[in-house]
């Protein structure tokens, strides 16, 4: 019997289109969104995975990675003198303006390593050598900065090694590119000398926009974040501290989590809309049918069974469906990497289910009707 | 006329059924079909329930096949007295024992031929391709053979009708209960309808109910049970029932 109704499923060609084109719109909505919105929400955590730092130590009214509040340069000594700490260097991080070779301006995230250690160095270096950063007025930048519609404008080409544009009337000459994760803000990275980034961007009275530092070996990093905290009066992060208090910025000072939620939620709905709908007006249409099957010994359960078999199925096809083409515009964006796009494995899961449970909610309507109908109907013209 | 009903001591009962009422509706809305009516039909026999329109043949019909529960009064089929079971325990019974002919077919449209009529088989749990073959027999013996895989919708009513009884008669139910089987259709067709029933579907301890308003079938019957308002008014079977039918379709 299971087998007939998946064929009554099939045969009705119309609601079946209908209610697996739905479906899937519905996890593609959905699992595109989601994905997209972890994308970004990666966005703004890369600064962490572009600069690699164990703790991180910024002014006691910064809440979050991206956000800058200078420090004193003596701040800098206080942080290392706390026991547990292994070794602490100064960071600047800002956005500034660069001129292209064409004369155009570009904005830039510029960051300035401690010139001994250049710890906080991009993952990968593409071209080019790192440690070349302590020659003057150098700087390495990513693939992004590279680019002709960034700082390669007026070149014809990207930038390579060896070509030089402007930051702040300084000239900064290209000694390597590297890989880097974008950024939330969409500006390239440029790295530099710590001394080198003081001498690019505006003097101000305090120019240390963080301190990266790491615990001594064997130590506990939130125990050492919780000794600096205590003994400098800064504000001390782990990796994952300071993750959760990026995302918790952004969920509670932008729109962007409620945006995406909406249009997720929409999907859901549109589902829910679009698949009761169809697979209702199915069970309705094959009244007759299910009433002669009862009427011929079919119990409810066995009808039941049915419904939910066909309406599963076409939630299995149209969430197959849906989270292909959602694969698909990851392949087809992931070389642009733009918008930023994070498959996350765990929400899949969650989205196959909500579309499983938008057709057991639609079977479930079917089912209760075909629960109360009485099998006499079919006796009736 | 003999209004006694038939001595079950000579015959076997298939049917039987003792004070039947049913309503429906409530109020002003509420309307009595079945008013206290007896019913019986033998094993073997080709019984015909006939009537003036709104009757309750129908009705009487659904509450013999264990598709809709009286109000009151008692039922037994073939030996097991359906009142008062359970209704899973009815729509197991109805699955082995009873095959169904509507009036408006009610094939599935977009199953085939062979698909439709192997439905009672799969139920009792038969093997599709065991289910398959057998429907196909009965395709053939119904004159339908070689269009096991086209689909209902491709056929005239009378051959849809065919394939009704065909699935009806597949899994060798005991009693076969038809609906103004031939009141779809044509008179020809009518007719081939009813050959086939009083041919293919008579079988050794198998009866065939069938609820008609259509006299030009009357001849077909072994008896004939005529209800009025509510009641069964008149069994007539033998001398009496040529009487009631020469009566019927004269006037
Ligand atoms: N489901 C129902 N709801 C309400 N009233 C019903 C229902 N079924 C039947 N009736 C009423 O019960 C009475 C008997 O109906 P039934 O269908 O049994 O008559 P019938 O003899 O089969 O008539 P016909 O020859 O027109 O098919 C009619 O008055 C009908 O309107
Ligand atoms: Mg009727």
């Amino acid at each position: 019997m299971f087998l007939l109704a998946l064929k009554m499923l099939l045969g009705d060609r119309a609601k079946y289109l209908m209610l697996v084109g739905g479906l899937a719109f519905s996890s593609l909505l959905m699992t595109q969104q989601y994905s997209v919105f972890q994308g970004l929400l990666a966005w703004t955590t890369s600064h962490m995975r572009n600069m690699r730092a164990s703790i991180w130590v910024v002014e006691a009214r910064v809440d979050q990675v991206n956000e800058t509040k200078a420090m004193r340069d003596t701040d800098l000594n206080r942080v290392r003198s706390v026991d547990g700490v292994d070794f602490a260097v100064p960071l600047f991080q800002g956005v500034l303006k660069a001129r292209a070779p064409d004369g155009s301006d570009k904005m830039i995230q510029m960051i300035g390593l401690h010139s001994g250690t250049l710890f906080g160095r991009p993952p990968r270096m593409i071209e080019g050598d790192i440690t070349q950063l302590r020659l003057p007025n150098a700087v390495v930048i990513d693939t992004l900065a590279a680019e002709m519609t960034r700082l390669g404008a007026g070149m014809g080409r990207p930038l390579r090694i060896g070509d030089t544009f402007e930051i702040n009337d300084r000239e900064a000459r290209v000694v390597g590119i590297c890989q880097t994760e974008r950024h939330f803000f969409g500006y390239p990275y440029v790295f530099s000398s710590y001394d080198q980034a003081l001498q690019y961007a505006p003097r101000q009275r305090k120019m240390l926009s963080m301190i990266l530092a790491e615990p001594k070996p064997g130590l506990d990093e939130a125990e050492v974040v919780r000794r600096i905290t205590a003994e400098t009066g800064l504000r001390a992060f782990t990796v994952p501290q300071m993750e959760k208090a990026t995302l918790r910025w952004v969920w509670t000072n932008t729109g962007i989590p409620i945006s995406f939620l909406t249009t997720i939620i929409l999907g859901f709905v549109v589902g829910v809309a679009i698949c009761g709908q169809t697979f209702y007006s199915f069970v309705l249409e094959n009244l007759r049918n299910l009433g002669a099957l009862k009427a011929m010994g079919a119990s409810n359960g066995l009808l039941a069974a049915m419904l939910l078999l066909q309406s599963m199925t076409v939630g299995v096809i149209g969430f197959g469906i849906g989270i292909g083409l959602t694969a698909l515009f990851g392949l087809t964006i992931a070389k642009s990497g733009q918008p930023p796009f994070k498959i996350d494995a765990g929400f899949i899961v969650q989205a196959m289910g909500a579309v499983l449970l938008i057709c057991a909610l639609a079977a479930l309507f079917g089912i209760r009707r075909v629960a109360k109908l009485e099998p006499a109907i079919v006796f009736r013209g | 006329m003999n209004t006694a009903p038939p001595s079950p001591s000579t015959d076997r009962l298939a049917v039987s059924a003792r004070g039947i009422v049913k309503a429906f509706g409530v109020g002003d809305a509420r309307t009595q079909a079945l008013k206290g009516t007896d019913f019986t039909a033998l094993e073997g026999e080709l019984h015909l329930i006939v009537g003036p329109s709104g009757c309750g043949k129908t009705t009487l019909l659904s509450v013999l096949a264990g598709t809709l529960e009286s109000d009151q009064g008692e039922v037994s089929v073939l030996g097991t007295r359906l009142t008062g079971l359970a209704a899973s325990q009815v729509t197991r019974f109805r699955c082995r024992h009873i095959g169904f002919i509507f009036q408006q077919f009610n094939l599935i449209p977009t199953l085939s031929l062979v698909e439709n009529v192997s439905v009672p088989l799969l139920l009792n749990g038969t093997g599709r391709h065991e289910a398959e073959a057998k429907a196909a027999e009965r395709l053939k013996q119904v004159g339908l053979a070689g269009r096991e895989r086209q689909r209902p919708t491709q056929l005239s009513g009378g051959q849809q009708q065919r394939v009704a009884i065909a699935r009806a008669l597949v899994h060798e139910p005991r009693l076969v209960i038809c609906d103004e089987p031939t009141s779809a259709l044509d008179s020809v067709t009518g007719h081939q309808i009813m050959d086939l029933l009083s041919g293919a579907a008579r079988a050794p301890g198998r009866s065939v109910l069938i609820v008609t308003h259509d006299p030009r079938v009357y001849g077909y019957a072994d008896r004939i049970s005529e209800m009025e308002d509510g009641r069964v008014t008149g069994v007539h079977s033998g001398d009496s029932l040529a009487a009631f039918i020469h009566a019927e379709t004269r006037s």
